[in-house]
């Protein structure tokens, strides 16, 4: 349940302003990729676009190719629904639908799907939640409102309803910047569980975390403000944290600048 | 100058004061030292350095609050003062009633003997506030959800004006229209509904005019706009995170809506419901104007006929006499009765969910 994203020439735009320019990467199934970059270089926005998310905002479009598995996820003739139900998100706040209980939020995909059976939601319910290393904190309390829970725990929800509807992919934008060490510790953990059956993309500010959790790192960077970001360079973690081959990988990963 | 030391050194706490010299203790002693050469200098800034001065005993926060407490106690006793009054004028006319005022159809509260009854009316009443909110409250809710999540911003700001704009115009005004110009198309629209309809007991027969039909369809208008601009200001304050949310699990847009904006937005809706139900209950003149003014409680609504609380009083109460004036005060106490029924409904409501709805906010 992991698929292959591959990425080209994908360039965005926010009416006449570019924000990312011929975007070229692969992502292999049952990795995480982590994309790193200072503020404004496009990392959200390129995540964005991989689940057509970026189209929501006014005058936002995507140019290039996307693939999943070989399928053009921007094709005309697909249905945009069904590309968000194949790629999951969990977004930088933490944003349970504050109206609903916890239960409620977790099955709020399936419930989209049509799902109506009780005992299948609760099933998946538990599922998800236990997936999410949430159910021992919550079993006893699914009726209460998930807004109720505390920041890490909203992520967490806000992840168990992301994977309740077994999506192929799931990207994430900075998941842990608005949560305290240990829940950022928790979540960590999660996307090292959650790896063997998805395809994991995260956007972070936190090069730790980058370097934690994930497989393989793309730079993205800007000349200047105003300028599209682009991408610098994209390797396995390990070498990008060790041995980078651009100059501008290294001074940002040094502290050198960004 | 000068003015602001003196003040703190009287105002300091006595014990603290070290010379006369020194108007400011510890800290700001260096200070007065360090700018003795220029002795003009010597005010502390905003944040201090002098000893704390004294709370002021009297000054513009003390005024303001019993200014605020005053304008409190005024609304109730300007409501103490209107419900004797009501109740003084309307227990005598009710003691005179020689029929049942709950039940009995009919008001000849001038005639002797005295006879009235608010049956008909609070029937009426009702009847056509919850016709008019059920025509008016899917149009509104459409309206505001077009307004607020599908047209294009401008579109929306421009149509969002105009229908502010229809709640500018008088209620004379809908009345008069509606019983001139609107009356017409109803009653076509009465023999249509009770030629096809008629099975159903409310589609009875004619004949057709000023009808219950007529006057909700009036109403229906006239409380959209409020429950329009309300519903869209709500919809509209939907947080983006939440919208987004949906949309990223494979939400279409209508869906989106399902579950994000209209459970977000429900206390709000209810609210703005319950002020169009308020203005539907209160309306006069455009119903004295459009109803039949009858005193029969029918389920019919096509017939001419229906009347309202409001709209008996001020179709009555230019002929009535003493008592009559009573009688209608009487029928005023009942429509103020059934007003607050109503509102404490609609916060029971509201307060059921309070769990969900307060952390939303």
């Amino acid at each position: 349940m992991a698929k292959r994203i591959e990425a080209t020439n994908v360039t965005a735009y926010y009416g006449a302003f570019k924000a990312i320019e011929n975007i070229n990467l692969t992502v292999e199934p049952k990795t995480v990729t982590a994309l790193i970059g200072p503020s404004g270089c496009g990392k959200s926005t390129f995540l964005r676009s991989i689940n057509r998310m970026h189209e929501v905002l006014p005058g936002a479009r995507v140019e290039g190719s996307l693939t999943i598995d070989n399928q053009d996820i921007y094709d005309r003739d697909v249905d945009v629904t069904a590309v968000r139900r194949m790629i999951g998100m969990v977004f930088q706040r933490p944003n349970p639908f504050p109206t609903m209980s916890i239960f409620e939020n977790v099955v709020a995909g399936l419930r989209l799907n049509g799902v109506k059976k009780k005992s299948i939601l609760e099933e998946a319910a538990e599922k998800a939640l236990r997936s999410a290393n949430l159910w021992d904190e919550v079993k006893d309390r699914l009726g209460k409102p998930g807004a109720g829970l505390s920041g890490g725990q909203q992520q967490r929800l806000c992840i168990a309803r992301t994977i309740a509807v077994e999506p192929q992919v799931v990207l994430m934008d900075e998941p842990c910047s608005a949560l305290d060490p240990i829940s950022t510790l928790a979540i960590e953990d999660l996307m090292f569980q959650l790896k063997d059956k998805f395809t994991i993309i995260i956007v972070t500010h936190n090069m730790q975390q980058a370097a934690r959790v994930s497989d393989r790192t793309a730079f993205f960077s800007i000349e200047k403000t105003g300028d599209p970001g682009r991408l610098i360079e994209y390797d396995n973690t390990q070498k990008i944290f060790s041995n980078p081959s651009v100059k501008k990988t290294e001074d940002y990963i040094t502290g050198r600048f960004g | 100058m000068g003015d602001t030391p003196q003040r703190s050194a009287h105002a300091g706490t006595g014990g603290t004061r070290v010379a006369s010299s020194h108007e400011w203790p510890a800290g700001a002693s260096a200070r007065v030292a360090e700018t003795s050469g220029n002795p003009g200098n010597r005010e502390p800034g905003l944040g201090g350095g002098g000893a704390l001065p004294r709370a002021r005993a009297f000054g513009a926060e003390r005024a303001f609050r019993g200014l605020t407490l005053a304008a409190g106690t005024a609304v109730l006793v300007v409501i103490a003062a209107i419900a004797v009054f009501l109740i003084a004028k309307a227990v005598p006319a009710l003691r005179a009633n020689t029929e049942s005022f709950w039940t009995f159809e009919g008001w000849f509260p001038n005639e002797n003997p005295p006879k009235f009854g608010i049956g008909a009316l609070a029937f009426g009443t009702v009847l056509t506030a919850l016709l008019a909110l059920l025509m008016a409250v899917p149009v509104a809710m459409g309206i505001a959800l077009y307004l607020s999540h599908y047209a294009p911003r401008r579109l929306g700001n421009g149509l969002g004006f105009l229908i502010d704009l229809l709640a500018a115009v008088p209620s004379v005004v809908f009345g008069l229209w509606g019983r001139d110009y609107f009356a017409q198309p109803i009653a076509d629209l009465s023999t249509w509904l009770n030629r096809y309809f008629g099975w159903i007991p409310i589609f009875g027969e004619g004949p057709y005019g000023n009808s219950i039909l007529l006057g909700s369809v009036v109403l229906a208008i006239m409380v959209l706009p409020i429950i329009t601009s309300l519903s869209r200001e709500v919809f509209r304050q939907t947080p983006t995170a939440n919208e987004e949310a949906a949309l990223a699990l494979g939400a279409t847009r209508w869906e989106m809506i399902r579950t994000a904006v209209l459970p977000y937005g429900r206390p709000g809706v209810i609210a703005a419901v319950m002020l169009g139900l308020g203005r539907a209950l209160g309306e006069t003149i455009a119903l004295a104007l459009t109803l039949g003014s009858t005193y029969a409680i029918s389920f019919n609504i096509l017939q001419s006929g229906g009347n309202s609380i409001a709209a008996n009083i001020a179709n009555r109460f230019a002929e009535a006499n003493d008592t009559g004036r009573g009688a209608l005060i009487a029928s005023g106490l009942v429509l103020f009765a059934i007003t607050l029924i109503v509102n404490i409904t609609a916060r029971a409501i509201i307060y059921r969910r309070r769990e969900f709805t307060e952390s939303a906010a």
